[in-house]
């Protein structure tokens, strides 16, 4: 069966591009969440959208399912494979197909790596402002089935805000392009759907960004604090005064000792929090705001404060923030990346619970957080080699995110829901919520071809009626006229 | 009591929705009586009205039984000032939140909009070019389907990547897919300060020049739009929010920019207030609105053949989103400008919607013009409302 199939792709791509071997498939059996594994039946490489709709056509025809990855470094075990399935890696589709300054738009293949957008754009003074953490390495493609955010989104907002087109090969294998260069395309937003549905809805081969204006000025404040409260007082202040700043981010004490182990940014000594405060934006603007920013700092208690002077400063300061993921690792053989996002003004509550978990299972907690919109992304650190570690990290991890369900927020700020989330799902919305979500994914994909097993747990079949259509509403049945 | 009893009245003459008359109107004052209406409405057309301001636009609904009227689904139901969010009814009139020194950055063109109705067309004034429009601010949504199921989407913090984003699919969907109930958007601070540079721009080569330099400087603007009225030099104005100081800068840099050029026609304005024609719609009572939608480098292009075809074109130059208005008689001269128009529009990779228009011209013209992606809006509509209840034929395709 899957010979047969696999055949179909040798004619589609040539024998080159197509992977059958058990061998060679384990090195697709991951994504950037290494603990599930699940080796594809098999992987393809498409060069460009034609041969991307043919491969998903041949899929649809043989009713195998399929999951698109790009450069795989997701989170949540959205390009995890499925083991009966095609692999369809959109890596080699990596050209740059237009870069329009007087358009502020780029046109990109789903391939091209989010950093390179920015350095293609930066002749014309433009760069792509999502900025998600694994930049260097992560794709568009990716980032739009992700809806990928960064320490930037405070001020510049998601994936989702900055694509106005794209083409998608749909999971019965046809090209239809959505949205387009120009703003506000006619008709349902199904690019506005398409844009973070995680790979379920079909497969992008073609993407087309907003391209942002260069700021004038950037101002990047390191300011040190004794506590994790200062520091978040230091947030609200700065949002109640009126600045959106472009990125508010916040480490604890564990987080500041990883990253100074690990690439010795020079943070100030014994601090218990540190707040990375960037404005951008006009010089005349971004000055006075700057001073803003340090004095709410300074009131709420900042011990010290360092304005990078230039730009080799500046990326001292990131470059703590940007490796405290990998920097863990440093101070503890394994760890948990969670993702959670909660209201702003919960944060100190949130994360007094969180150390109150943490010591009652005698689980260390790192947190590294976008501070400005509240999206957690703590560091739940175990050693694997001991007996029971794994699981009582597992419980924690699993703890932060009920808090951010008790607290009105959210179970994934940008890593995304994936396989590793569905669990969760029920818990933040009804059965009618993610019932109605499945009206979208059964117009995209009745056959449930396109990522399956993602996002939602046990989805309901597309030809079954919900439950809620059989019976008559409530005041129907009380006997009650209805009509008029 | 049934629902439909209790929150309905008879249809009066002032019940039309594009000409066609309801039979009854009702007024739910929240999602579950909005639901059980629905219920027991069940196999009838509805058309959803919030203040009523654009219920002529789309087309005509094929049949219409219920008309739901919003304007008891009012009030904002929490204001969370340090989350920077507020949770609004959708039958709320924009112009009536009050938001403190934060504010919802929709611009209302029309006096009278609600929150549902602005959403529901997707509908944004001047400061898009900062803001973005509905679909960028809200951040999560209450519905109640046709079916009379009440989901819910997104959430109350801004940065949530939790399942789809059906507040995306519901912005602009004209009422086809739902009742929408209940938004929750993200705010934004008041700028301490504000400025307009206006400008008399010439032709649309040299306002293209204009338009493409402030877009290159660092003044940031919160607006950037163009007046041009057919045989009249084209206006163009910029506004800039912030501090007073950095306010006062960036306006300096701009009448630098707008009034820089020797030899052509100065600033016109200054760094006053925003000109009469600011954020209102080009078109008479009983003519023509058209939207427009182009690629930046194209705007020169429908100035240039908006005034050919004899349409005032007004709007977002700095996104490239254009409102045209024109008489709506005689009706061939008004349905072959939208053609000639649109055609334009179209070769530069853009597109074209007429809004409103009288019933003679929208015999003639095309109201929606192509839309790529059509069946598959039609498998959502169908998945949505098979039944074809809500709004049915208001929007692209027949949907």
């Amino acid at each position: 069966m899957i010979e047969v199939l696999a055949n179909r792709m040798r004619a589609i791509l040539g024998p080159g591009r197509v992977i059958s071997d058990r061998q060679e498939l384990r090195t697709y059996e991951c994504d950037g969440l290494a603990h599930y594994k699940v080796v594809p039946a098999l992987v393809v490489f498409p060069h460009d959208a034609a041969e991307c709709a043919a491969v998903v056509g041949a899929c649809a025809q043989a009713g195998v399912p399929f999951v698109a990855r790009g450069s795989g470094t997701g989170l949540s075990g959205g390009a995890l494979p499925h083991a009966d399935g095609v692999l369809v890696v959109t890596a080699q589709m990596r050209d740059i197909i237009e870069v329009s300054a007087a358009d502020e738009r780029a046109v990109v293949q789903p391939g091209v790596i989010n950093l390179q957008v920015s350095r293609a754009a930066a002749a014309g003074g433009h760069y792509y402002a999502p900025d998600p953490s694994s930049q260097q390495i992560c794709s568009i493609g990716g980032n739009v089935a992700e809806n990928s955010g960064g320490a930037h989104c405070l001020k510049y907002g998601f994936t989702v805000n900055h694509v106005t087109g794209v083409q998608v090969v749909t999971p019965d294998g046809e090209l239809v392009r959505l949205g387009g260069r120009a703003p506000d395309a006619p008709g349902y937003d199904l690019l506005g759907a398409f844009v973070g549905s995680e790979g379920t809805l079909g497969v992008a081969t073609e993407v087309t960004v907003r391209l942002t204006r260069q700021p004038e000025t950037v101002r990047t404040l390191l300011a040190a604090f004794a506590t994790t409260d200062q520091a978040g007082a230091a947030t609200s202040a700065i949002i109640a005064e009126g600045v959106i700043p472009a990125a508010v981010e916040m480490m604890d004490a564990l987080a500041i000792e990883a990253a100074e182990a690990a690439v010795r940014c020079g943070y100030p000594a014994g601090a218990g929090a540190v707040l990375i405060v960037e404005l951008d934006g006009p010089a005349a603007e971004v000055d006075a705001q700057t001073e803003q920013a340090r004095r709410l700092c300074e009131r709420a208690g900042a011990f010290e404060v360092r304005d990078a002077a230039d730009a080799a400063e500046r990326a001292l300061v990131w470059k703590g923030r940007k490796s405290a993921f990998a920097a863990v690792g440093r101070i503890s053989p394994d760890y948990i990346v969670q993702d959670g996002v909660i209201p702003r003004t919960s944060l100190p509550e949130v994360l007094h619970r969180i150390g109150e978990a943490s010591a009652a299972r005698g689980v260390r907690v790192a947190n590294v957080f976008h501070a400005g919109d509240g999206n957690l992304h703590p560091l739940v650190l175990f050693d694997d080699a001991v007996a029971g570690e794994a699981e009582r990290a597992e419980q924690v991890s699993g703890e932060i995110i009920d808090l951010c369900i008790e607290y009105g927020g959210s179970i994934t700020g940008e890593h995304g829901v994936g396989v590793d989330k569905a669990r969760y799902m029920p818990r933040q919305f009804t059965a009618d919520d993610l019932d109605t979500m499945q009206l979208v994914r059964c117009a995209f994909d009745p056959d449930g071809l396109s990522n399956p097993g993602k996002v939602f747990p046990t989805p309901r079949l597309c030809g079954e009626v919900p439950g809620r259509r059989t019976g008559a509403h409530p005041l129907q049945e009380a006997g009650q006229a209805e009509i008029f | 009591m049934t629902a439909i009893d209790e929150l309905s009245r008879p249809a009066t003459d002032a019940d039309v929705v594009g000409g066609v008359p309801a039979r009854r109107v009702a007024a739910p004052a929240s999602t579950d009586q909005a639901a059980a209406l629905i219920a027991e409405s069940a196999g009838q057309a509805v058309v959803v009205r919030g203040g009523g301001t654009k219920i002529e636009w789309g087309t005509p609904p094929d049949r219409l039984d219920l008309i739901i009227d919003t304007h008891r689904l009012t009030g904002v139901v929490e204001h969370a000032a340090g989350d920077l969010i507020a949770v609004v009814r959708a039958g709320t009139p924009l112009h009536e939140l009050t938001l403190g020194d934060q504010q919802l950055a929709l611009d209302a063109p029309l006096p009278g909009a609600t929150v549902g109705g602005t959403v529901a067309a997707n509908l944004a004034g001047p400061r898009r070019m900062l803001y973005g429009t509905a679909r960028d601010l809200l951040i999560g949504i209450t519905v109640v389907r046709p079916d009379a199921v009440v989901a819910r989407s997104g959430g109350k913090v801004v940065k949530n990547v939790a399942g789809y984003d059906l507040g995306k699919l519901f912005t602009g969907s004209y009422g086809t897919l739902g009742l929408i109930t209940e938004c929750v958007f993200r705010l934004h601070p008041r700028a301490p300060a504000a400025a307009t540079v206006t400008c008399r721009a010439g032709d649309p080569d040299r306002a293209g020049r204009l338009l493409a330099a402030v877009r290159s400087a660092q003044v940031a603007p919160s607006a950037l739009e163009v007046d041009a009225e057919p045989g009249q030099e084209i206006t163009i104005a910029a506004l800039v929010e912030g501090t007073p100081d950095g306010v006062r800068a960036r306006a300096a840099t701009l009448s630098g920019l707008l009034g820089g050029e020797p030899g052509k026609p100065g600033v016109a304005g200054g760094t006053g207030g925003t000109p009469p024609w600011w954020g209102v719609l080009p078109w008479p009572d009983g003519g023509v609105g058209l939207k427009i939608g182009v690629p930046l480098s194209a705007v020169p292009d429908v100035l240039r053949a908006a005034a050919d075809a004899g349409v005032r074109i007004r709007g977002s130059a700095g996104t490239g989103v254009l409102f045209g208005g024109l008489p709506g008689e005689p009706a061939r001269a008004a349905a072959d400008a939208v053609a000639a128009l649109r055609t334009a529009a179209t070769l530069a990779s853009g597109h074209l919607v007429v809004l409103t228009a009288p019933p003679p011209v929208r015999d003639l013209a095309d109201m929606w013009g192509p839309v790529p992606g059509l069946a598959l809006m039609r498998r959502v509509k169908d998945r949505f409302d098979p039944d074809r209840r809500f709004a049915p034929g208001r929007f692209v395709g027949g949907i």
